[in-house]
């Protein structure tokens, strides 16, 4: 990958330049956050003329490597404030990764009220006037179909949702996958940089491309194949997640107690069955039509977690219907019903809002008493006021954060300011680590320690106690900053964490892509190298220890049915980081 | 004694979703996977009232045992 591109919204002129020579063996996440560090000023507001954000394809993708097509964004987050990573599948990366794209950056800001596309084609980058009809409150779904006719069905989008053009905090970045459905990098508002930056949308047109070259393809093809292998022999990797999709964990976590629900208030429902992956699965094989029980959200996806969920007449109300909504909604803000949460799913994409942090910020506002508790209905009606926005839409849209505050509450779920999401860190003390420490702000995915706690995948730890939790947690985040890296899905961890012929395979990969000879401890190094990066961005931009904390609330209010509190101290949180 | 099983995930196919049992006194958690016809190596998550056991925790009246087989996500 040789060209490093920038946008520069306020001249409206492009550079395409040589990759620098700092950023030649980095990808996705190292190389955004490193990017970030070193050309974003750690003060400025993420919304103003100094914030940049960038597009990287992980080390990995567009090869023929199973699971390695997700997309890297970048930015100063208007969320948190923090450093932000936040990935996602669909079809951009691998056709960015084809035509020789190693990064996009877009910086500055337009004077001027206009929303612009960038269209990009192995030719270069054109700025174009964004067409009128997906503007204004114009949902994604729509959006997309109209730039398929536009510009071909056989493009990459990404796309700011409504909730972007009105730079709302919630916002996400949606990505167009095979079936032009969206995948979205979710967290932290990075929608909302996009359109502080006039973009409504970036189209991807790979005629031409050349492919990504691989320095050694015999060696590339022989790990590739012991790569597919080790997913596909994994019971988790290969099997369950294609059969319940990510939402399998509601039972789990409701068994083990560690459900967050009602807000935060207890650890364990009884309407768990309404909800669960078991039923999710039950009701798409039962209702037919376009529902479909395992999907990929990328080509060369061979986990295929994702599924598409049907009405009772069997067409498609959403796709990539994942735990953590489904949680959110059913579990923390009390909705019974999988039909009404499935239709909120739905809103919450085709406005372009992260599905978690307007999740939490729902049950924040149900305990505000904002919204009543369990309505779908009326959910539904408040989640569309985001894209209009409403004063309410407004105050949704912006998180959990300003939520609690607008209702004078101290029961508020966030650490620097993002949702947590649905693992509760009383009862599984790991995760409460990562959500602490994570340079991200409240996030599980930055250091999986559900998957050792709970799953028993890749480690053997009792949720309940501190024992073994730090060295856990920071070789999670470890780990976690080097894959998010590789372009790979993160759920690859389930097929090699127990299988070190797995693990080899993966830097096999990339060791015959570049021609290199990475060892394990290379990649170890990588993963510390990013959060450290990460970590002395955060800490320029204001933050200390002292942000390193979860909610006080947890520290004294125990959680039911097994009544623990959050008792790390703040020295032994402090640990996580000491590397 | 009475015990209560509840399964999970493909676990259920043929057998159902809540059980309730009689065990001897002194039994373990592995009788219960057996007396199922639940491999064990598919018995990937055992709670033993909201809590991870090992398969030779000894059963007590009125225990509910939940398992799982390999699962995960995120």
């Amino acid at each position: 990958m040789n060209k490093f591109i920038r946008v520069d919204m306020t001249t409206k002129k492009v550079e395409i330049q040589e990759v620098p020579e700092k950023y030649v063996g980095l990808g996705g996440r190292g190389l955004t956050s490193n990017f970030v560090n070193d050309e974003v000023k750690p003060t400025c507001h993420p919304l103003g003329k100094n914030n940049k954000i960038i597009f990287a394809p992980g080390m990995l993708s567009g090869t023929s490597a199973p699971n390695s097509g997700r997309i890297s964004v970048g930015s100063k987050s208007p969320l948190t404030g923090t450093i932000k990573e936040s990935n996602a599948g669909g079809t951009f990366s691998q056709k960015m990764a084809k035509m020789g794209i190693k990064a996009l950056v877009i910086e500055g800001m337009p004077a001027e009220d206009e929303f612009y596309i960038l269209k990009i084609t192995m030719d270069g980058v054109t700025i174009e006037e964004a067409p009128k009809e997906i503007l204004g409150g114009c949902g994604n779904y729509k959006a997309i179909e109209l730039l398929n006719n536009k510009y071909g069905e056989k493009v990459g989008i990404a796309l700011a949702g409504p909730a972007g053009e009105h730079r709302l905090p919630t916002a996400n970045i949606s990505f167009k996958d095979p079936d032009s459905n969206m995948r979205s990098a979710g967290r932290g508002g990075l929608g909302a940089v996009l359109g502080s930056k006039k973009v409504k949308a970036l189209v991807i047109d790979d005629t031409g491309a050349p492919g990504v070259p691989i320095a050694e393809p015999e060696k590339f093809r022989e790990a590739s194949k012991v790569f597919a292998k080790a997913l596909l022999d994994h019971p988790v990797s290969g099997q369950a997640l294609a059969a319940y999709g990510t939402d399998v964990l509601v039972n789990i976590l409701n068994e083990a107690g560690g459900l967050p629900a009602i807000n935060f208030t207890k650890g364990r429902i009884d309407w768990n069955e309404n909800i669960a992956g078991e039923t999710l699965n039950a009701t798409i094989k039962e209702r037919g039509g376009e529902g479909k029980v395992s999907h990929g959200c990328h080509a060369g996806c061979v986990i295929r977690c994702s599924q598409w969920y049907p009405d009772k007449q069997g067409k498609l109300i959403t796709s990539g219907f994942e735990y953590e909504t489904i949680w959110g909604l059913g579990a923390d803000a009390g909705i019974k019903d999988l039909d009404d949460i499935a239709y909120i799913d739905r809103a919450m994409d085709d406005i372009g809002i992260d599905s978690i942090e307007t999740a939490v910020a729902v049950a924040t506002a149900m305990e505000g008493g904002l919204l009543p508790w369990g309505d779908g209905k009326a959910v539904l009606e408040a989640v569309k006021e985001v894209a209009i926005p409403t004063p309410l839409g407004r105050l949704i849209g912006s998180g959990t954060t300003v939520v609690g505050k607008a209702c004078g509450l101290f029961r508020v779920p966030v650490v620097k300011d993002q949702g947590i999401p649905a693992y509760d860190p009383r009862p599984i003390k790991g995760i409460g680590l990562t959500y602490a420490t994570t340079t991200m702000g409240a996030d599980h995915t930055a250091g999986y320690c559900i998957s050792g706690n709970i799953l028993k995948v890749g480690g053997n730890i009792d949720p309940l106690k501190k024992d073994g939790q730090i060295e856990y947690a920071r070789a999670m985040q470890i780990g976690t900053a080097a894959v998010d890296s590789t372009g790979m899905c993160l759920f690859v961890y389930f097929g090699i964490a127990d299988n070190p012929a797995g693990y080899q395979a993966l830097i096999d990969m990339i060791n015959a892509q570049y021609g290199i000879n990475l060892t394990a401890n290379d990649v170890d190094e990588l993963g510390k190298s990013v959060l450290k990066v990460e970590r002395a961005f955060n800490k320029a931009a204001g933050f200390t220890n002292a942000h390193d904390r979860l909610p006080e609330f947890f520290e004294y209010e125990p959680c039911p049915p097994h009544n623990e509190v959050w008792d790390f101290t703040p020295e032994e949180i402090d640990e996580v980081y000491n590397f | 004694m009475k015990i209560e099983v509840r399964l999970f995930a493909t676990l259920r196919e043929n057998r159902g979703k809540v059980l309730t049992m009689e065990f001897e006194e002194g039994s373990t958690a592995k009788e219960v996977i057996t007396q199922l016809n639940i491999p064990i190596e598919e018995a990937a998550i055992l709670l033993i009232n909201g809590k991870h056991e090992a398969l030779d925790y000894q059963l007590i009246d009125h225990d509910v045992v939940s398992i799982f087989p390999p699962v995960g996500g995120g």
